[in-house]
């Protein structure tokens, strides 16, 4: 039972969230602000190539040297481990091989940081180097050692929906574009940290700066060789993860295995530098897409090519593969589609989730190749997306589910908002609009490794005086997920935030949460709140209705009392209620989960893109180019936003904001590049990332469509918002300046190169040869059936 | 988290100990601000045992003197001290922008002119921790016998990347040392050295104690232009300082000098000759900026492509002279706001 938008006291307000105090004043302990009693420090030691064969690791100068409690190498961790089930390829220290510079190779523990960084000098390792791979095409085309020893194609997919061909002969126009989407990383400003103990009875604790602590559980589990009931992790508070933090990293697992050897607490913080390699970051992507529309601009069908730089490991690869063509046709009605990815193993650090997730970089293609066919066909890009928009609850082509679309509206938000139809053709000079629409998960419907049980569960247990105290899994990022559900629980039991103790991402504690990836705590974390909540609350009501002799139909929880709607006085409060029944039954307690709908499409692959509910945004970017040199400033943003429902308009604000902020790096500055087979700049200063000066005005509008199946119909903030603005600057830079600069980021040098080339474009020319496997031909709903 | 190396702290209380105790501690490295040293150190970019701060030598007052006499301005004093001095809202402007666009709001309050003046050279192959530079084989700049920007280069190429360098050139500074023996004043251009490693022909034990700016006669105006790709924090990776006299809308005499594109600041005065006696328009402004380049060579060590950054060099120049004109800007109208936000 939802309650009506107007009885709502909680949710839809912009509240403080709970941790809000904490982190201002700087009271919050992440990670490395951890110490225990006997604490040493663990440190790492990285390959120094790219890609080599490891011939002997020898530690014994290392161990003798005064203040080293222990040295580990490849030996001492051989049991491989990855995210992905089917990925199985990372070693915690690499035993026989190195595959990107900083590899972790061996690992020391020390008294202390001095003494760890002297001792790391005194291991010596004996390298055969080989080629190193740097590229898509050097992965391809590289007829010597493999990066891995099944080859160095990682993943491919080959998808069709419907006759793509056929549609493609019989379109009034067919366009097709090559763009590049170069890799970029997360860069929170908590580098990574992890502090493991051994208890007396042998009990591990890894405290860990983690998105995911369960996943890490279950991996410590099998590297060690330890029952899970014998590990705890805790997730410390996230100073940013953005992605970053989600897979399982050798420092956690190291510093548990240093701690299990020495028997002393010990910590392992990374360097700004270690960060870079531990990467998991933004896929560099190269894209082929090629689209047939009708005369009015309606689309008939779609091929869509990837070729993905998966970086040294496969990560969460398997699954950014099919990412960069799952959500093409959430965004766009397209009757007939075909999609073929490849990842290719290389040798740089692995890449994985950023904010978007596989999805930033299509997004790209598709938003700039739509710009560009408006122009050819005369119709106003605006106009364009509006006659393709998918309907509310239909299935696309390839089989995923939409509910609530705002996405029309969105385009209205922001076509208003800057006055995007009237300015654009009347733009000054070296000033340009431009325009780009996105959609996004709202939690990936399926788990990470295949299960049968909720993917997240919400234990309440009521305090005699009126507190509740939450247990979750979930791990608060910075997002605000720890104000969600304690907003959804204060709401339906009519308590105020301040009454919720939340207790989270503690796997001896909470019960399971999967992690805070994949834009999936709101819904999900959130539902489990709800119904958690609910089943107190309707205990409640039960022994309240009883002592108020009314039905519990009639009742309503607010303001710290449960009473008859309508008739406040007419009541109990919420402390006596929880003292009353627990007086009749025992301890006040519930337990809620969520398990998404199964919305799996019957064909291979059809596991990645199906999520409970859809986000859509719609951006316009302004952008004032310097003609001279070629920089491009943005002054000013419109971003609107379906949200469902904003549980903190505040919260939701501050996620669009920042997917904007983030954005705007990606498509102007940030770039993982390499030269001699390192990182070029691994640092702060040298990897260019906007600041505050570099922020623009940004007009936020949030769309509300009440998803059906949404927490009060909340639907996804986190990273939807980032999809569209990197397009939308590529296509403001041609509104300002006639050049296509198919290639992120859009750096001053190639925006000048663009300027004085005939073809005023800069960008790739084509996609390398490669042989995709046989199409899988997969049925189509019964709704595009004969399209 | 990187930490330093294990070092000796030394804290005199006047420039001769201060002298003193780096001639008598081999090894040893001065320390103003820090903020370039100590980042450095982590990186383990000097072998250092010492080091000797400047923190407590006795405090001056930042600026002394005016246009008519000359300026003497501590070395010691902080970038945040002199980007808002009146005393360079005239005529040596330059400076004042110069320093007001060094790095961010919390390095300027730390940094000094000094330290700005013998900022380390810097290179992308350089400025980088040690076990990056071993995984990469070293540079001949810090334990390796290579230049990996140039590597058939006898010479090491890292890039001057002070601000406060052209412009002191530009203004025909002068800077006094002081060291065991003596006091010398010397031209700010003869402070450097065409060379990465050996730039400075400061000795070990000198420390710079004072910029002297000349006394003008008449109007002089100056003007500093930096490029870099956020306008918030880093360091140049082309800057342009011109100072020009003036006889009544007549230009008397034009000097400059380029940041970022060399190992040292680059006096370019000699391609702004054809301004003397003109009254400078925007043709002769764009001739003189089109030939002007010439002595800019970046190399590909620093953000953004040494291209790039040679084809921005004419843009530049043309900017920084329109300016120090008193033209209006270009459509350049990016670079003029950015500018105008960061001073």
């Amino acid at each position: 039972m939802t309650q009506p938008t107007e009885e709502l006291s909680i949710i839809g307000k912009s509240l403080i969230k709970p941790d809000a105090f904490s982190k201002v004043s700087g009271q919050t302990k992440f990670a490395d602000d951890l110490a225990l009693p006997r604490m040493i420090y663990g440190r790492l030691l990285r390959s120094p190539h790219p890609h080599a064969r490891i011939l002997h690791v020898d530690t014994a100068r290392a161990k003798a040297h005064p203040g080293v409690l222990a040295v580990l190498s490849g030996d001492d961790l051989p049991i491989k481990f990855g995210i992905l089930p089917v990925s199985q390829d990372e070693e915690a220290l690499a035993g026989e091989k190195v595959r990107y510079v900083g590899d972790p190779i061996a690992a020391v523990a020390a008294t202390d940081e001095w003494v760890a960084d002297e001792a790391l000098d005194l291991i010596d390792v004996q390298f055969q180097p080989l080629p190193a791979l740097m590229s898509i095409e050097e992965a391809i085309n590289s007829e010597g050692e493999p990066i891995h020893a099944k080859g160095n194609v990682h993943k491919t997919v080959a998808l069709e929906f419907g006759d793509t061909d056929e549609a493609m002969r019989a379109a009034a126009h067919v366009r097709e574009d090559t763009v590049f989407f170069e890799g970029n990383t997360h860069l929170p400003m908590e580098q990574h940290a992890a502090l493991a103990q051994v208890a007396a009875d042998g009990k591990l604790t890894l405290w860990t700066s983690s998105q995911t602590p369960h996943y890490v559980h279950r991996a410590l589990g099998k590297v060690l060789e330890m029952p899970m009931s014998r590990i705890r992790v805790i997730a410390t508070p996230n100073g940013g993860g953005f992605g970053g933090k989600s897979d399982i990293f050798s420092h956690e697992l190291v510093a548990a295995k240093l701690a299990l050897v020495t028997g002393r607490p010990v910590k392992i913080t990374l360097t700004r530098e270690e960060v870079f390699y531990a990467h998991r970051g933004r896929h560099p992507v190269l894209m082929k897409v090629k689209t047939g529309f009708l005369k009015d601009g309606r689309i008939t069908a779609m091929q869509f090519q990837s070729f993905l730089d998966g970086g040294g490991y496969g990560s969460y690869g398997v699954a950014s593969t099919y990412y960069t063509g799952a959500l093409q046709a959430t965004t766009y009605a397209i009757p007939r589609y075909r999609f073929e990815g490849v990842r290719l193993f290389t040798n740089k650090p692995p890449c994985g989730p950023k904010r978007g997730h596989g999805t930033p970089q299509p997004r790209f293609a598709l938003e700039t190749h739509l710009d560009k066919v408006a122009e050819e066909l005369g119709i106003d890009p605006v106009e364009l997306r509006r006659r393709n928009l998918p309907k509310a609850d239909s299935r696309t082509v390839n089989w995923l589910r939409i509910t609530s679309i705002g996405l029309g509206e969105c385009i209205n938000k922001v076509v208003e908002g800057s006055g995007f139809l009237t300015r654009r053709t009347s733009m000054p000079k070296g000033r340009g609009l431009g325009f780009a629409v996105s959609s996004y998960l709202s939690g990936a419907g399926t788990a990470i490794y295949w299960n049968e049980m909720p993917h997240s569960e919400v234990q309440l247990k009521l305090d005699r005086n009126g507190g509740v105290s939450l247990l979750c899994g979930a791990i608060d990022i910075g997002q605000g997920s720890d104000h969600i559900l304690a907003a959804i629980v204060a709401e339906v039991l009519g308590v105020s935030l301040q009454d919720i103790q939340l207790t989270t991402a503690d796997t001896d504690l909470t019960p399971i949460d999967l992690g805070s990836y994949s834009s999936r705590v709101t819904f999900m974390a959130g539902n489990a709140a709800k119904a958690a909540a609910e089943k107190v609350r309707d205990r409640l009501f039960a022994v309240a209705a009883k002592a108020l002799q009314c039905d519990a139909d009639d009742l309503i929880a607010r303001d710290h009392r449960i009473a008859r709607r309508g008739r406040p006085a007419d009541g109990m409060d919420f402390a006596q209620a929880v003292q009353l029944a627990e007086a009749q039954g025992g301890g006040v307690t519930g337990t809620g989960s969520y398990t998404p709908p199964k919305l799996a499409g019957p064909y291979k692959g059809s596991g990645v893109g199906p999520s409970p509910a859809y986000s859509y945004s719609a951006a316009v970017v302004e952008v004032d180019c310097d003609r001279k040199t070629g920089e491009v400033r943005v002054p000013e943003v419109w971003i609107a936003h379906d949200i469902g429902r904003s549980i903190n308009p505040m919260l939701v604000v501050g996620q669009v904001e920042g997917s904007v902020y983030m954005a705007l790096g990606e498509a102007l500055m940030e770039e993982q590049a390499f030269r001699l087979g390192l990182h070029k700049f691994p640092s702060l200063l040298e990897y260019k990332s906007p600041t505050a000066l570099e922020t623009p005005i940004m007009h936020t509008y949030l769309v509300e469509t009440i998803d059906r199946e949404g927490p009060f119909g909340a639907k996804e903030a986190g990273q939807g918002p980032l999809l569209p603005v990197i397009p939308a600057v590529a296509n403001a830079i041609y509104n300002a300046l006639g050049v296509r600069i198919d290639e992120v980021p859009i750096t001053p040098e190639k925006v000048l190169k663009a300027m004085h080339d005939k073809t005023k474009r800069v960008g790739p020319k084509s996609v390398p040869a490669f042989e995709f496997p046989p199409l899988i031909k997969a049925d189509v709903p019964d709704e595009w059936k004969g399209k | 988290m990187l930490r330093l190396p294990r070092l000796r702290y030394l804290r005199p209380r006047s420039v001769a100990e201060a002298s003193e105790m780096a001639a008598s501690n081999p090894g040893s490295m001065f320390i103003a601000g820090g903020t370039d040293l100590v980042p450095n150190l982590k990186r383990r970019q000097f072998d250092v045992s010492t080091l000797i701060s400047l923190n407590a030598l006795p405090n001056g007052t930042a600026v002394v003197g005016d246009a008519k006499r000359g300026l003497e301005i501590r070395a010691g004093a902080t970038l945040d001290e002199l980007a808002p001095h009146p005393a360079l809202d005239g005529p040596y402007r330059a400076l004042a922008q110069a320093c007001g666009l060094v790095s961010t709001p919390q390095v300027r309050v730390m940094g000094t002119l000094g330290g700005n003046l013998l900022v380390d050279p810097r290179c992308n192959y350089y400025n980088q921790t040690y076990s990056w530079r071993k995984a990469v084989g070293f540079c001949m700049k810090k334990d390796g016998q290579i230049c990996l920007v140039a590597r058939s280069s006898p010479r090491c190429w890292a890039v001057s990347s002070s601000d406060s360098a052209p412009v002191a050139v530009a203004l025909n500074a002068q800077v006094t040392l002081h060291g065991v023996e003596g006091t010398r004043t010397i031209p700010a251009a003869s402070l450097y050295k065409d060379d990465g490693i050996d730039y400075t022909t400061k000795r070990r034990d000198e420390v710079i104690t004072a910029m002297h700016l000349p006394a003008v006669s008449g109007r002089m105006t100056s003007a500093y232009w930096k490029l870099r790709r956020r306008p918030s924090f880093d360091f140049p990776i082309l800057g342009v300082a011109i100072a020009i006299t003036w006889d009544e809308g007549v230009v008397r005499h034009a000097r400059g000098a380029l940041g970022a594109v060399g190992s040292h600041p680059v006096d370019i005065t000699p391609y702004l000759a054809p301004l003397t006696g003109a009254r400078p328009g925007e043709d002769l402004i764009v001739g003189v900026a089109e030939a002007a380049d010439k002595p800019s060579r970046p190399l590909d060590n620093t953000d953004l492509s040494h291209y790039w950054r040679k084809r921005m060099t004419k843009v530049y120049i043309e900017r920084a002279l329109r300016e120090a004109c008193g033209l209006p800007p270009l459509e350049g109208r990016l670079s003029a706001q950015v500018k105008a936000g960061a001073s």
